[in-house]
């Protein structure tokens, strides 16, 4: 099908910042082939350890409680399988990233899905969280701002969550992928940061967002050193070390990246506001994310469910979106579009989307 | 205000109700600060960017560093103004290094910017020396890209 606008994109639009590839293209040069030490290179662990004290505000020990992982993915799977015994039950926060229920199942948990909801802006509440823990909980992952909808949680609303998961002993798995890109100046709490969560949380981040670097595959965790050291011991079978070119270049974007992360978190920024302001002309009611790049639209006004919404639209409009369902139950009624996609195309998007929208209501009236 | 100056750098023609969802500010404030940037002389002017392989391919483009004499009382300023004035003067640097000005020189073929260089630079009094550098090729011009840059492949759907 051609002439299609993909708002489906879970990736950044840019290409990897210049720099950082050149510095990739001088280590190949330079021979740089090889393996790399089970953990990822000491000097990518001191950049992150520095990185993730400047950013978060939490001190992890570079060479100790730090691993290098192929993207964040196998960064989680190792964690939930290093920590979980069979039947041991994982809270989840729902609509999410669509791996993180068959990695628990995967890794022999019991995946939990907490509702999260759109009058909220997709906040987990506490309460909620308390009323889904059963003896048998063991952990809980968190992921804000949020694959598909945007939601973040400021520091009194982690707070809230922390007191629950130190009341019942949980394990928390953060996934601060999208932790760069906030907005409207908003600064970014992690549950890690807070008083006495440090030694219970496994934070995951990564390069693949905020520095336009999906395709490296370069994750890491943070977590106390035993946690590490379990967690090492599946990795050094499974995939022995991530590739030493992405660490090389995951090392120059954590050092001297800044710039170019923050100029394109900026544009993010300006499209994210066109296309707010575009669907909610369209009369799709939508929560402006004050992170990630995604709007995750109200679309029940048209009358369609939204595997309906997005296939008609895929093939009457050719935009492409992703029917909120696919992220879990709790996304029934909504579509992730992202806007990881250049302005003109959304512009051209939003028209269609309209277009789209006029046509449905009309036909129903 | 520094978000609406990088728009229109970027590109200076895009539409004003376009920034105006961008920056999410009514269109009539939009209008205005463009107003505002261009009466306090912060935006100077609009220009295109034309490919000199595609258009007008004969024009010669010149590169000279100028060392002149200062004056007691103006600088550099006074001889800068008086040498950007020429209208084959492009653009016109007070520099540090070697040298003292760089101007760039468009004119209609070599022997113009010779002439120009020998007729007209030269014989200005507080000019002591130039060097003159002819561009054979444009690769990038205010952050745009003259060649062909292939746009990166992307899935169309990614999780």
């Amino acid at each position: 099908m051609g002439d299609v606008i993909s708002l489906g994109i879970g990736e950044p639009d840019f290409a990897t910042p210049w720099h950082i590839r050149e510095a990739a293209i001088y280590a190949l040069e330079k021979g740089r082939t090889g393996y790399t030490s089970n953990l990822g290179l000491p000097r990518l662990r001191r950049a992150i350890a520095a990185y993730t004290g400047r950013m978060f505000g939490v001190e992890y020990d570079a060479l100790s409680e730090v691993l290098v992982s192929v993207g964040v993915s196998e960064a989680i799977d190792l964690g939930l399988r290093a920590l979980l015994d069979p039947g041991d039950e994982v809270l989840y926060h729902e609509p999410c990233y669509v791996s993180y229920a068959p990695t628990i199942t995967l890794a022999g948990g019991v995946a939990r899905a907490v509702r999260t909801r759109a009058c909220d802006d997709f906040r987990l509440r506490a309460e909620d969280l308390e009323a889904a823990v059963t003896p048998r909980t063991r952990a809980l992952m968190l992921n804000f701002p949020t694959n598909p909808t945007g939601g973040t949680m400021g520091a009194g609303d982690l707070e809230a969550v922390a007191e629950v998961c130190r009341k019942h002993d949980l394990t928390v798995f953060t996934d601060e992928i999208y932790s760069e890109i906030t907005y409207d100046g908003q600064s970014h709490t992690s549950i890690a940061a807070l008083p006495g969560m440090k030694e219970r949380t496994v934070l995951l981040h990564g390069v693949s967002k905020a520095y336009a670097m999906t395709g490296w595959r370069i994750g890491f965790a943070c977590a106390p050193r035993e946690m590490i050291e379990a967690m090492m011991k599946i990795h050094q079978y499974s995939i022995l070390c991530a590739p030493l070119m992405g660490q090389d270049a995951a090392i120059e974007a954590l050092e001297r990246g800044r710039t170019a992360m923050e100029s394109m978190r900026d544009e993010y920024a300006r499209r994210r506001n066109f296309i707010c302001a575009g669907l909610a002309e369209c009369g799709l009611p939508c929560f402006k994310p004050k992170g990630s790049f995604y709007v995750f639209p109200d679309i029940t006004s048209t009358g369609l469910s939204s595997r309906e919404f997005s296939l008609r639209l895929l093939h009457e409009k050719k935009v492409a979106v992703v029917p909120g369902e696919a992220f879990g139950p709790g996304g029934a009624g909504h579509v992730r579009c992202s806007f990881a996609t250049g302005l003109d195309q959304i512009k051209v998007a939003v028209a269609r989307i309209a277009e789209f929208c006029d046509e449905v209501r009309s036909a129903r009236a | 205000m520094q978000s609406l100056v990088e728009i229109l750098e970027r590109n200076a023609l895009t539409p004003r109700e376009d920034i105006a969802r961008m920056l999410d500010l009514p269109l009539e404030e939009v209008e205005r600060k463009i107003a505002q940037l261009e009466a306090e002389g912060i935006i100077l002017g609009y220009q295109a960017i034309v490919s000199r392989e595609k258009w007008d391919t004969d024009l010669v483009t010149a590169v000279i560093e100028v060392k002149v004499t200062p004056e007691r009382d103006g600088g550099f300023d006074r001889i800068a103004s008086r040498i950007a004035k020429f209208e084959e003067v492009q653009s016109c640097y007070l520099m540090s290094g070697g040298y003292d000005l760089l101007i760039t020189v468009e004119a209609r073929n070599l022997r113009a910017v010779a002439a120009f260089v020998a007729e007209k630079l030269s014989t200005l009094s507080n000019v002591q020396a130039t060097a003159t550098h002819f561009r054979l090729k444009t690769y990038k011009e205010n952050g745009t890209f003259h060649t062909y840059e292939q746009a990166p492949e992307r899935l169309s759907v990614s999780p």
